[in-house]
C-alpha cells in the first residue's frame, strides 16, 4: 500500500506543513470515495502533471533550453553570423544551431555513447565514464538525500569526503594485508570516519539544539584544514620526502578493482554504490529506523509525542549520512585517484551531493537517476570542451539551472502552466 | 441593508461545495450559518467576501446586484469579515493594523496615525469595546484581537458582518462577551452572519437560523428549536447529544498524582503542587479556562515537559524522569490538544500514522523491519471499527477532515492495552457526528476499567463526561468536585473561587 511512489515530499522547507484539517474541510466538503480507481488514477496522473518528478524532469528540460542560448551565444561563429544578422538570417540560425547541436551530440558521445570510436569497446567506453562519475554523487547524494528526508540539510558533504578520504587512504597505504582484506577494512575506515564527522554535527544539534547548516559548514572549515595541516607534516600524513601536500600512493590490496578489465576505468566504486542505494531504500521504505527518520522529518513535534527521540533519530541519520559521504570519498582514494590523498580529493561531489539529492527528491532511485545524469555531464562535459571548444563551464552553468529551476517550482509551473497543486 | 444571495454554486473540480445556496439577510439581524465542518459554511461567505467567484448566482446588496473580484470590492460595498484565523500583524499596535490597507498619508506620505487611533477610541467607545490602540496586538488577548478585526471592519463602514467560526478560539468568558458585542451591532443596524457549528451559541444570539448540510441548504430552523433538533438537521440523522454512561465501577487508585510541579524554560510556573488520583474505571475531567496549566499537566505525565518535580504514580511506578517512550510502553494513551501538530504526521499515510507510536518493537516491527502486511491489516480494521472516512490506509493523515483526523488519533490510542487514557481536548474542531463517536470510545475504554484523565475547556464535554471533575486555576487545583455539580459553581470555581459547599 505505502509504496515509495505514493510518499510525500519531504525535502526541507517545501513541506507544506501540516495543515489544520478542519479548515480546509471548511472550504470544500469532502466527496464521498465512490469512485476509488478513478479517484486514485486521477491522483496518479496529477501527481505525475504537478508532482516534483514532472517539477524535476522539466526543471532539467529548461535548463538544457538555457544552456543552448548561452552555447549559442558563447559561439564565435555564432557571433560573427549575428553580425550580418540581417542581411542573412540563415547563416545565424545555422551558424547557432551548429553550434548547439555540436554540442550536445557531443556531450551525448563523451557521456553514453562514442558514435565516432572504432569498435564497439571504445564506443560504449563513455557509458562506463558516467558510471565511474557517477558513482561518488550517488553514495553521496544519498547521504545528503537521507538527511533531508529527517529535514536536516547536510552540507558538511565536503568535510565527510575529506575525513573519509583521508581515513581509508590512511588505511590503503599504510598497512600490508592481503588485497579482499585490506580493501574492506580502508572502505569501512573510511566509513567511520565520514560517519562520525556527520555524526558530530547530528549530536551537536540534537544535544544543544545548534543548526546542522552552521555546523556542517564549518566542520567543511574544520576538515579542510586538518586536512591540509597533515599532508603538511612529515610525520602524520604527507608522503616521505615530498614537498607537496600529498601522502603516498595506495597500496595495490586497497585498491578497487576494475570492473571490466583494464580498458575501462570503471571500478568497484560503482558497484557499491549502487548497494548504497538498495540498502537506503530499505532504510527508508522497510524498516523501523527509517519510519522515525520520516516521522521526525515531517513532524518531528509528534514524532516526540510518539515516544521517538528526536535528537536520537538526528545524530543517526546524520551517522548513516556521514558513512555514505564517506563511501563516497573513499570511492575517490581507493579507486578514481589512487596516487595519494590530496586536499581536493572531494573533487566539489560534496556540493554536487546536494544538488542530485534535490534533483533525485530526496529518494534512493530518484538520486540513482540524478547521480547518473550529474555523471553523463561530467563525463560528457569534458568531451564537449575537447572536440567542440565549449568551455566546461557551460555544463556547470546547466547544473546550477536544473537546481535553481527545481527550487522555484512555482516558476516551472507558471512556464509549462502545469495545474498548481493547491487546487483551492 | 438587506444582503441577498441567490442560488450561488461554487464547484471545486467535480466537488460541489455550494449547491445553489439562497440566503436572506436583513439589517439588525444576527443570521446563523450553521452546519458541520465541511458542510461548505466558509466556502459560501468566501464567495461573499470576494475571495471566490461563484460559478452560478447571485449577490444583491439593496436590490442591486454586485459582480466582487476580491475583498477590496466586498469592502467597498458595506461586507466585513472577521476571520477565524485572525489577519493582524502581530508586532503591530491596535491602530496601526486597523489603518493597514486603508492608511491615510499626510505630507510626504508620512502616516495619519493620530486619524486611526481617533477612529479606533472613538468605535471602541461607541460599542464598549475595551481597546487602547496603542497596544501590540501580540500582547492582548484572542478575544480582544478579535475585537480589533471587528473594529477594522467596522472602521471601513461595513453594514455587513461576517463572523467565521468566531468562537473557536474563545474563552467560554470571551464567548459571552462576543455575543453581547453581537447584539450591541445588531442593535446599532448592521447585519450580521454568524458561521458556527457550536449549538449553544446560535440558540442564544440567532434571530434566524439557516442549516446548511453537504453543500445545500436543508432548511430554516426556528431559534427557540432543541439542540438535539438542530443537531439532527445539521448532521441528517438524529444525534445523542448527551453521553449515556452506566454508574462507574471503581477499582484501585490507578494514578496518584503527589505535588506535580511544571515549569517551563523561563523558569514560570504552570502547573503548582497538583495532587490528584484517578481510580481504574473512572474519568476525572479537568475543567478550566484555557492556559491554566491544563495542557502542561497533560504533557507532564506523557514525560513531554522538561522539568517536573513531584511524583506520578501509574500502578505504584514512577513515571517522573521517564522518557516518553517508557511511559508509552507503560501504558498510557494520549490524545494530544492539538492533533495536526502533536498527534499526527499530516505527510504520513493513515497506516503509517496508525503506528507512529509504535515504531520499536511487536507487532509492527520485528528486527527492526517493518510488518507492512500485519500493519495494513491492522489499519484496514481499525479504520471500520473507528469510522474514520477515507478512501483508503494509504490516504495521508493531512487529507482527513478533523473529525476523522481525531478518529485515526482515538483508534491508534485506544488500540493498545491501556492503563491510562490522558485525553486533551478530544474533540475539539470534530464535527457533532464524530464527537458522539469518540465521546462512547472514551466511555467504553472507562468501561473497559482504563482510568481516563479527560482535559477539556468545552463545560458540557466536561460534565457530559466525567465521574469527578477537578477544577484548575493558574496552575492550582481549586478543588475536585462531584460531577453534578451545577454549571455555575464550576463556573465560579473556574475563576479561582471556591463557592460554599463544594467538597475537595
Amino acid at each position: 500500500m505505502s509504496t515509495p511512489d505514493n510518499e510525500p515530499g519531504s525535502e526541507p522547507g517545501t513541506e507544506p506543513g501540516t495543515e489544520p484539517g478542519d479548515t480546509r474541510t471548511q472550504e470544500s466538503a469532502r466527496p464521498e470515495p465512490e469512485h476509488r480507481d478513478a479517484d486514485r488514477w486521477g491522483g496518479v496522473l496529477r501527481e505525475i502533471a504537478s508532482g516534483r518528478a514532472m517539477t524535476a524532469f522539466l526543471s532539467v528540460l529548461l535548463a538544457v533550453i538555457v544552456g543552448s542560448l548561452l552555447i549559442a551565444a558563447t559561439d564565435e561563429a555564432v557571433r560573427d553570423a549575428s553580425k550580418y544578422l540581417f542581411a542573412a538570417p540563415g547563416d545565424f540560425f545555422s551558424a547557432a544551431w551548429d553550434s548547439i547541436w555540436g554540442a550536445y551530440t557531443a556531450l551525448f558521445r563523451g557521456s553514453i555513447y562514442n558514435t565516432n570510436g572504432a569498435d564497439f569497446e571504445t564506443k560504449i567506453r563513455p557509458l562506463t565514464e558516467t558510471c565511474k562519475f557517477a558513482a561518488p554523487l550517488i553514495a553521496a547524494g544519498l547521504g545528503v538525500g537521507l538527511a533531508f528526508r529527517a529535514s536536516m540539510f547536510n552540507i558538511g558533504g565536503r568535510g565527510q569526503m575529506l575525513m573519509a578520504g583521508a581515513a581509508a587512504g590512511w588505511v590503503g597505504y599504510q598497512f600490508d594485508l592481503p588485497w579482499p582484506l585490506h580493501l574492506t577494512l580502508a572502505v569501512v575506515a573510511g566509513m567511520v570516519a565520514g560517519a562520525l564527522w556527520g555524526g558530530l554535527a547530528g549530536f551537536l544539534k540534537a544535544r544543544t539544539g545548534a543548526h546542522e547548516v552552521i555546523l556542517t559548514i564549518m566542520l567543511n572549515y574544520v576538515a579542510f584544514y586538518l586536512l591540509f595541516y597533515a599532508l603538511s607534516e612529515q610525520s602524520l600524513l604527507q608522503a616521505p620526502g615530498s614537498l607537496n601536500p600529498k601522502s603516498l600512493p595506495m597500496k595495490e590490496s586497497a585498491v578497487m578493482p576494475k570492473l571490466l578489465g583494464d580498458r575501462y576505468n570503471l571500478h568497484l566504486g560503482f558497484v557499491l554504490a549502487l548497494v548504497a542505494v538498495a540498502v537506503v531504500w530499505w532504510i527508508l521504505n522497510r524498516s523501523a529506523l527509517g519510519f522515525r527518520i520520516r516521522a521526525v522529518g515531517l513532524n518531528a513535534d509528534a514524532a516526540r509525542a510518539a515516544g521517538i527521540n528526536v535528537g536520537r533519530t538526528y545524530t543517526t541519520v546524520m551517522l548513516i549520512a556521514g558513512a555514505l559521504v564517506g563511501l563516497a570519498g573513499a570511492n575517490q582514494v581507493l579507486g578514481t585517484v589512487t596516487s595519494g590523498i590530496g586536499v581536493d580529493l572531494d573533487a566539489g561531489i560534496g556540493f554536487d551531493a546536494i544538488t542530485v539529492a534535490l534533483l533525485g527528491r530526496s529518494r534512493p532511485l530518484g538520486i540513482l537517476g540524478a547521480g547518473l545524469l550529474f555523471g553523463a555531464f561530467k563525463a560528457g562535459g569534458f568531451a564537449m570542451q575537447a572536440s567542440q571548444n565549449i568551455p566546461v563551464d557551460i555544463v556547470l552553468v546547466v547544473q546550477s539551472l536544473i537546481v535553481l529551476f527545481i527550487a522555484a517550482p512555482p516558476l516551472i509551473q507558471a512556464i509549462f502552466r502545469l495545474p498548481a497543486k493547491e487546487a483551492k | 441593508m438587506q444582503l441577498v444571495l441567490r442560488g450561488i454554486t461554487k464547484r471545486f473540480g467535480t466537488l460541489v461545495a455550494n449547491d445553489r445556496i439562497s440566503l436572506t439577510v436583513e439589517s439588525g439581524e444576527i443570521h446563523c450559518l450553521l452546519g458541520e465542518n465541511g458542510a461548505g459554511k466558509s466556502t459560501l461567505m468566501n464567495v461573499l467576501y470576494g475571495l471566490y467567484q461563484a460559478d452560478e448566482g447571485e449577490i444583491e446588496l439593496d436590490g442591486v446586484v454586485q459582480h466582487f473580484t476580491g475583498p477590496g470590492d466586498a469592502m467597498a460595498a458595506g461586507i466585513g469579515m472577521v476571520h477565524q484565523h485572525f489577519m493582524l500583524i502581530p508586532v503591530f499596535t491596535v491602530a496601526e493594523n486597523v489603518m493597514l490597507g486603508n492608511e491615510s498619508t499626510g505630507f510626504a506620505g508620512s502616516l495619519d496615525t493620530q486619524a486611526a487611533r481617533e477612529r479606533v477610541r472613538e468605535i471602541s467607545e461607541r460599542f464598549g469595546f475595551d481597546v487602547n490602540p496603542d497596544a501590540v496586538v501580540e500582547d492582548i488577548p484572542v478575544g480582544v484581537q478579535q475585537r480589533v478585526e471587528i473594529i477594522k471592519a467596522l472602521s471601513r463602514d461595513a453594514e455587513v458582518l461576517i463572523f467565521d467560526e468566531p468562537t473557536a478560539v474563545l474563552t467560554p468568558q470571551e464567548t459571552d462577551e462576543l455575543m453581547e458585542i453581537m447584539r450591541q451591532l445588531k442593535g446599532a443596524g448592521k447585519a450580521i452572519v454568524f458561521i458556527t457549528h457550536k449549538l449553544r451559541e446560535v440558540r442564544e444570539v440567532a434571530d434566524k437560523i439557516t442549516v446548511i448540510r453537504l453543500g445545500k441548504v436543508v432548511g430554516e430552523a426556528d431559534p427557540k428549536s432543541s439542540n438535539a433538533e438542530l443537531a439532527s438537521m445539521m448532521v441528517g440523522r438524529p444525534v445523542e447529544l448527551t453521553v449515556h454512561k452506566g454508574p462507574g465501577n471503581f477499582g484501585d487508585e490507578a494514578l496518584v498524582v503527589e505535588g506535580l510541579t511544571v515549569h517551563d524554560d523561563l523558569g514560570r510556573v504552570h502547573v503548582d503542587d497538583v495532587s490528584f488520583t484517578i481510580r481504574r474505571g473512572e474519568i476525572l475531567a479537568v475543567a478550566g479556562v484555557q492556559g491554566n496549566g491544563q495542557t502542561e499537566l497533560t504533557e507532564a505525565l506523557l514525560g513531554l515537559q522538561a522539568h517536573v518535580r513531584g511524583s506520578i504514580r501509574l500502578d505504584g511506578s514512577e513515571l517522573v524522569g521517564r522518557s516518553v517512550r517508557r511511559i508509552l510502553e507503560a501504558g498510557v494513551g494520549f490524545i494530544p490538544e492539538d492533533r495536526t501538530t502533536d498527534g499526527l504526521v499530516g505527510g504520513f499515510t493513515i497506516a503509517e500514522n496508525m503506528m507512529l507510536n509504535r515504531s520499536h518493537g511487536e507487532p509492527f516491527v520485528s528486527h527492526g523491519s517493518l510488518r507492512l502486511d500485519e500493519l495494513h491489516e491492522f489499519a484496514s480494521d481499525k479504520l471500520k471499527e473507528y469510522d474514520v472516512r477515507a478512501p483508503g490506509i494509504a490516504t495521508l493523515a493531512s487529507q482527513l477532515s478533523g473529525g476523522n483526523q481525531q478518529k485515526l488519533v482515538v483508534a491508534r490510542e485506544l488500540s493498545r492495552d491501556l492503563r491510562l487514557l490522558v485525553a486533551a481536548q478530544p474533540t475539539r474542531g470534530v464535527d457533532v457526528g464524530s464527537i458522539e463517536f469518540i465521546h462512547k470510545q472514551i466511555v467504553a475504554g472507562r468501561d473497559a476499567g482504563v482510568p481516563v484523565l479527560v482535559v477539556s475547556s468545552e463545560l458540557d464535554e466536561v460534565v457530559a463526561l466525567a465521574d469527578r471533575i477537578m477544577v484548575l486555576y493558574r496552575g492550582r487545583v481549586v478543588g475536585v468536585v462531584p460531577s453534578d455539580t451545577p454549571r455555575e459553581v464550576l463556573g465560579l470555581m473556574m475563576t479561582g473561587e471556591r463557592p460554599e459547599g463544594a467538597v475537595a
